[in-house]
């Protein structure tokens, strides 16, 4: 029976990989996940992890070898961050395109210039068009559980596609928490076996990654698009059978006190976890506030994300992430777009914050809130809010 | 695949776009690309073969009779055969029409 025990929580997703039985990690260090790779160097290095650990030059040469280990059909898997992530960007458009079940971990962390090594969403909104699967956490125990779901979901024969599991920087990854690591047997059967449909064999010789002339790569990329969407179904299936076995649930859009709710709030990650303490808050204030959490960014949930705020009059979007020049917040712009055409609508009201480690507090959020009530009620000539910032 | 390339839909495309038939790329007509064909004269050729070493395509072949000809279907018209043939028995002209 898997016990309760107090553990780093990238320590505790470096175990995760190790319970999936990685085959293949290639990995460059860099703040803050670094005690992640760390952590499974030493695992295979102590011959507690039957694996292939790659230490390469640089962050792009991580996900070519993962590239690489994945095309001959081994079970790979990687962890990057902020700078990190941007240099791997060229081949994680590769990975996806060719369909490599390649499972990656996140420490969400500012993109320099000025350097930080802090945490906000930076680096995810850049790959966002990637053709990754990508899922947010909130805390240690989420993140073991969707490494373990990303293994299941890479690899199912109707995906075949890379997963990214966001977990924002030091807010998580180290963090000691509480975390519940399931048994050998219990992963063993809830991971099938993986078996890549066309592994690159001398035997049986295959072209990966050839040119597409005109005629045809349209057709490749229509291909990816229907199926990266088809996804978002096995992914809810994934989560479902993992809920029956281990009594922990995850859906695409999760929602908190939003009974009655005619405010909603939008977080992504683990400002959510702040985010519930202030709805509490407000909530035994008699406010009719609640809290939704995106946990699937791609595939977006729009059927989802529409049921959910079908109710409310207005709906705060946090972002974490700053789009120069442009609509403000990524996340905000994508649900705008997704809601627009609705008949039934809340007034969305953009909120930027937590930049670069900067925190929000419980009496942030609950400003967060009533600003945006205020905005929705007066109107703002602002595209967004940019919280917490000294004037 | 029975269809022809450029008759295949999205549906028709392998997981991750594999190819899983070797020496496909030997379908691809690299020869539409060409705005000059060499003209190769034989009254001059001496068969040395150094435009069968040049050619960058790999599309010059040996005739029956030893003398060297480019394969049109991939021939991308360089100029690199005319360039290196010393006894200049190649000769580039235009593709017009």
């Amino acid at each position: 029976m898997a016990k309760k025990v107090g553990i780093e929580v990238s320590i505790a997703i470096a175990d995760a990989a190790k319970l999936a039985n990685v085959d293949v990690v290639a990995a460059y260090p860099i703040t803050p996940q670094t005690h992640i790779v760390e952590h499974l160097a030493q695992l295979v290095a102590d011959g507690e992890l039957d694996a292939a650990y790659i230490p390469v030059e640089s962050e792009h040469s991580v996900m070519s070898a993962c590239c690489g280990a994945s095309a001959v059909g081994a079970r790979t898997f990687t962890a990057t961050a902020g700078q990190g992530l941007e240099l791997m960007h060229e081949v994680l458009y590769v990975a996806s395109a060719m369909q490599f079940p390649i499972v990656m971990t996140v420490a969400n962390r500012a993109l320099s210039a000025p350097l930080s090594v802090w945490g906000d969403h930076s680096d995810a909104m850049a790959v966002r068009d990637t053709g990754w699967i990508q899922i947010f956490v909130e805390n240690g125990q989420e993140a073991v559980d969707n490494v373990l779901c990303a293994f299941r979901i890479a690899e199912d024969q109707r995906v075949l596609l890379p997963v990214m599991v966001h977990l924002d920087g030091f807010y998580l990854s180290h963090v000691i928490e509480p975390i519940v690591l399931p048994e050998q047997s219990e992963v063993d059967q809830f991971i099938p076996t993986y078996q890549y449909p066309l592994p690159l064999n001398p035997d049986k010789p295959v072209t990966m990654g050839a040119f597409a002339p005109p005629f045809i790569y349209y057709e490749a990329k229509k291909a990816q698009e229907v199926n990266l969407r088809a996804a978002k179904e096995v992914i809810i299936e994934c989560w479902n059978e993992f809920g029956n076995r281990f009594k922990r649930y995850y859906s695409p859009v999760e929602s908190y006190r939003c009974e009655e709710a005619k405010v909603l709030l939008l977080t992504m990650g683990s400002f959510s976890e702040t985010a519930m303490t202030a709805i509490d808050k407000m909530r035994g204030e008699g406010k009719q506030v609640g809290l939704l959490r995106l946990r699937l960014w791609r595939p977006f949930p729009f059927k989802e994300i529409r049921q959910a705020v079908k109710n409310a009059e207005v709906l705060i979007v946090l972002d974490r992430a700053l789009s120069f020049g442009g609509p403000g917040g990524p996340v905000c712009s994508e649900i705008r777009s997704a809601l627009y055409q609705q008949d039934r609508k809340p007034k969305v009201i953009s909120f930027i914050g937590g930049l670069g480690g900067r925190d929000i507090t419980v009496a942030g959020f609950e400003e967060i809130i009533t600003k945006g009530i205020e905005i929705s009620q007066t109107g703002s000539d602002q595209e967004f809010e940019l919280f917490g910032v000294k004037e | 695949m029975t269809k022809r390339e450029d008759e295949l839909t999205w549906k028709d495309l392998r997981i991750g776009s594999i190819v899983a038939e070797p020496g496909s790329a030997s379908q691809y007509q690299t020869g539409t690309w060409r705005s000059q064909r060499p003209l190769f004269d034989s009254s001059r050729c001496i068969k040395c073969g150094m435009c069968y070493i040049f050619c960058p395509e790999g599309c010059v072949e040996q005739n029956t009779e030893g003398y060297f000809e480019a394969n049109l279907f991939y021939c991308k018209g360089c100029g690199i055969c005319a360039r290196e043939c010393w006894p200049q028995a190649i000769t580039m002209v235009e593709e017009e029409e």
